[in-house]
């Protein structure tokens, strides 16, 4: 079976969908398909919470995000693209406020913000702590106004087309009937999101399996910074669900078994009752968990079955700003944990959850491999570099979404016909692979489970929050046994229908590559930036490592200058 | 290769209270509808004079019309009273709290009533 | 002191298309921890007792809206119902009601992804779109908040009796959304050839059962019953009012 689309978006979460509508208004004739593993209001952007940084409020200026998404990432980012971010991020906004985003508003009816961890001024728009599910589902609910997109909901692509350097579309599963598909596409946009899910604790939802960093880096094209791991310090222990740092802006206190603010050993700056911006708890993600790594070490953490804990302590806040603010952290306090954080202590711990690095692309989300783009968490442009702030993902994958949409509109314009044969000789042989090869596993011996853990273990143990030499190597030796021990994954169901048990051995094969990726960045990464953190070297290296690791298949490292513009590297200073 | 149609079950509305007070509610109507036949009979039994009006008095006093009145009359009650609760939710005053639009339509329904009783006992 | 149970049998359908002719419940023990769903359950059955298993999940922590499923007779998000809760056992766990069923837990809602777009849950503005934002109150927001809060979970759907006998019928999510928006201040959209017609709101006979299943609060009953009460009002200046004093 062959379809045809001028471009395909693999992936309709927020920058999935903001793409496809960015095609349909560059170019109202081209025929634009998204493909999505889930229906896309199912997407991990639903699970997004504090907000979305953009500036607007009077006094703030985009050079202040500008410098605070600079030195937030360590000054590992891209000062062009940067600039481009910072400067588009409000219209972005804005639209999706004139599409119906019920953003939070003061009394005077003008959009609310709030502050958030490393930005210097309030600038996070946010809909109460459920940013992400309203920015979702608005977008979400406006394509449906745009009849021209197809969408393929529930379909898992397995493989880019790709002849030459030149990208020619994918070949996809549907998973209701186990229908086969190769679809041909003049450009294929990449907006899978994250791969959390390679850790065996993480905020991502269960779909974070990193497909399409692994379906680009088999199509060639390199991904770019993958050593960089975010951990989020306030995760719920055993469920790995978020807890925003939104509780941290709106006034929350990080308190060790002492309940000591603990961040002030930390040169986070002082505690004071209110919220100091870029001071204490509303200091960079990497920092505070880095600090929590460092409490634990002293004995200063809490003990749970679930690994060490301390608190977040929201009960000065009261019901009133609790409930107005964060009703949903409430609301999983008290289903996860069956605790009222009106009254009481919540656990936390850091958490995998998200990823600085991706598939290498340019500032109009392009990558190396022609046709194929990427935006979105998939995708490093980049403007988080070694530690990304929050708040800024979220407009980051509609800047970036947008952009891509109109590259790849432009792109398919300009194209000369090309053949297409080689495209079609590769979905043949991709359907061969996906029903006779794979039949071997039915003779598999090994649980899939079984694999899947031990490398998510693997990846804690050897690349967690701080890594040295020995942790990475053993690590990138044990990855390289699993995916041999991968050959001899069982698959049980033989069943055409919703098979999940074969979606989930696909995702392992792309995890186990996805894994090994990290590994062998941060093995050659011998320096200390960010969520990069090496006990055997633990300077910042700016002479040597001012620069972009590009990990080209199968893990072979180089490195790709920063661009800087108008910051020169300097001392990241939070809380002085 | 298709899909499990699900059957619903002819006892679907036994299966939960809501669904069974749900069914009662809508077979209200047959009870409302009586009501209404039983109020013309009357008002045609007043028509054609005293001697008419004692005989629908005697008929309706009988056994089975009794008990039918008395059985609806729950009925009756049933529909008023899930009716108004639902007032609060289709009518929504701003500034005004959903009790209290509740306890008007009691309130009207009462003060109803005593205009009709007065009117008719007096 | 008595031993505490440390296992719970979960009664899970299945259903393989091609295979059975109609679907089974098969029984499986699992741990029976505190912190556990019942999704929590079902993974562990996946992962190490039974890979052949069938059902959707992603967030598991009740934003995704994947993992509805009948648990004990009731429409529930099985990240978001606890084993605990259903101590000491046997917890049944099937599809959810009035869906065509795909296979063993995964249920076909292609049918409200029909219906969705019908009701335009999108914003339609008249007029110039303002170059900053629009300006709304908090007041003003709060008029339509809850019926934001849709997840598309599909326990409203499996809840109601009116579904299950008239597929016809738009159903509360759709109709809640089509209200989100009518009810948003920055709207000047008309719903109500789609709203108010047969397949709309008047089917709708309030059982109420899906504003109790909603896990999100978003009481689609009260949605439906408000916008009656609107398409009656207009319908009857339709009638009362000249053409163009209409609004």
């Amino acid at each position: 079976m062959t379809a045809f689309h001028n471009i395909v978006v693999v992936g309709g979460g927020g920058a999935g969908l903001r793409a496809a509508v960015a095609i349909a208004e560059a170019n109202p004739l081209l025929s634009v398909a998204i493909v999505s593993k889930v229906y896309p209001m199912r997407s991990h952007t639903v699970s997004a919470e504090g907000g979305a940084a953009a500036v607007i409020a009077e006094g703030d200026t985009i050079d202040e995000h500008a410098y605070d998404t600079v030195s937030g990432g360590d000054w590992l980012t891209d000062q062009d693209a940067v600039e481009a971010f910072v400067e588009e991020a409000p219209k972005e906004l804005l639209r999706l406020e004139h599409q119906g985003c019920p953003w939070s508003r003061r009394p005077d009816g003008h959009i609310a913000v709030r502050a958030f961890g490393g930005m210097k001024k309030k600038r996070t728009w946010f809909a109460a702590d459920k940013t992400g599910f309203h920015l979702l589902h608005t977008l979400f609910q406006t394509s449906l106004s745009c009849s021209d997109i197809v969408r393929y909901d529930e379909w898992f692509v397995t493989k880019l087309l790709s002849d030459e350097g030149r990208v020619h579309g994918v070949v996809a599963i549907e998973m209701a009937t186990g229908r086969i598909e190769t679809i041909i596409a003049n450009a294929v946009i990449v907006c899978t999101g994250g791969c959390g899910r390679v850790f065996p604790f993480t905020t991502n939802a269960n779909i974070k399996t990193g497909d399409g960093m692994a379906l680009a880096y088999r199509a060639g094209a390199p991904l770019k910074d993958m050593e960089f791991v975010q951990y989020h310090p306030t995760g719920l222990p055993f469920t790995g669900i978020l807890i925003t740092e939104a509780t941290r802006a709106e006034g929350g206190w990080l308190l060790n078994k002492d309940g000591y603010r603990y961040l002030q050993d930390y040169d986070l700056g002082k505690p004071t009752p209110e919220p100091v911006m870029r001071s204490m708890e509303l200091g960079p993600r990497d920092r505070l968990s880095q600090a929590f790594m460092h409490e634990h070490a002293k004995g200063r953490t809490i003990d749970t079955p679930y690994g060490p804990v301390v608190h977040l302590d929201l009960r000065h806040l009261g019901a009133q700003v609790i409930d107005t603010k964060l009703p949903f952290v409430r609301e999983l306090c008290s289903k996860y944990e069956r605790i009222d954080p009106v009254k009481e202590l919540i656990p936390v711990r850091p958490v995998v959850h998200y990823m600085m690095g991706g598939v290498h692309t340019d500032i109009n989300g392009a990558t190396p491999v022609e046709g194929l783009y990427a935006a979105g968490e998939v995708a490093c442009v980049s403007i988080n570099g070694a530690n990304r702030l929050g708040s800024n993902s979220l407009p980051e994958l509609l800047v970036f979404g947008a952009r891509a949409g109109q590259a790849a509109a432009e792109y398919v314009r300009t194209l000369q016909k090309g053949s297409t044969s080689a495209a079609y000789a590769q979905g043949r042989d991709e359907e061969r692979r996906l029903t006779k090869e794979l039949r071997k596993h039915d003779a598999g011996t090994e649980r899939i489970a079984d694999i899947r853990t031990e490398m998510q273990t693997t990846m804690e143990d050897g690349a967690g929050i701080y890594r040295d030499g020995d942790s990475l190597d053993k690590a990138f030796v044990k990855l390289h046994e699993l995916r041999e021990r991968f050959d001899r994954a069982a698959v049980d169901d033989h069943s055409t229908t919703f098979n999940t048990e074969l979606v989930a051995l696909l995702e392992l094969d792309f995890m186990l590559d996805i894994a090994q990726s990290i590994v062998a960045c941060a093995i050659k990464r011998t320096e200390s930036r960010g969520a990069h953190q090496r006990t055997d070297f633990p300077k910042r290296d700016d002479e040597k490592f001012l620069a972009h690791s590009l990990v080209h298949r199968p893990n072979k490292v180089e490195y790709l200058p920063v661009t800087i513009t108008r910051w020169p590297p300097g001392e990241r200073v939070y809380g002085r | 290769m298709s899909a499990y149609r699900q059957p619903v079950s002819t006892f679907w509305w036994l299966h939960q209270w809501s669904y069974l007070l749900f069914v009662l509610r809508e077979l209200s109507s047959v009870f409302v509808a009586w009501f209404v036949v039983y109020l013309l009979l009357a008002v045609s039994a007043i028509a054609d004079g005293p001697a008419a009006y004692q005989d629908f008095v005697a008929w309706s006093g009988g056994g089975w019309v009794l008990v039918l009145n008395v059985v609806a009359l729950a009925f009756v009650l049933l529909h008023a009273v899930t009716w108004f609760a639902l007032a609060p939710k289709a009518m929504v005053v701003p500034h005004v709290p959903p009790w209290v639009v509740l306890v008007g339509h009691y309130l009207a329904w009462a003060v109803l009533s005593a205009a009709v009783a007065w009117l008719v006992l007096r | 002191m008595a031993r505490k149970r440390t296992t719970i049998t979960m009664e899970v359908t299945r259903f393989r298309p091609g295979e059975d002719s109609e679907p089974t419940l098969q029984s499986y023990e699992v741990p029976l921890r505190k912190e556990w769903a019942v999704l929590d359950g079902l993974n562990h059955i996946k992962d190490h007792l039974d890979g052949t298993l069938s059902y959707r999940w992603s967030c598991r922590m009740g934003i995704c809206g994947s993992c509805g499923m009948t648990v004990n007779g009731k429409p529930q998000l099985s990240c978001a119902t606890f084993l605990v809760d259903y101590a000491p056992g046997p917890v049944r766990v099937e599809p959810l009601r009035n869906f065509p069923v795909i296979r063993d837990l995964v249920v076909d809602i292609s049918d409200f992804m029909t219906k969705l777009p019908k009701v335009k849950p999108w914003l339609i503005h008249e007029g110039e779109t303002p170059e900053g934002e629009f300006l709304q109150t908090p007041q003003e927001m709060d008029e339509y908040k809850k019926y934001s809060m849709c997840i598309n979970c599909m326990l409203c759907y499996s809840a109601c009796p009116v579904y299950a006998l008239e597929p016809e019928f738009l159903g509360p999510a759709a109709i809640a959304l089509g209200q989100r928006y009518n009810l948003d201040s920055r709207d000047d959209g008309d719903r109500r050839d789609v709203l108010a017609s047969a397949e709309g709101v008047w089917a709708c006979t309030f059982v109420g059962e899906c504003s109790t299943a909603c896990p999100k609060g978003v009481d689609p009953a009260g949605a439906i019953q408000r916008y009656k009460l609107t398409a009656a009002v207009a319908a009857l200046k339709d009638f009362l009012l000249p053409r163009g004093a209409r609004r």
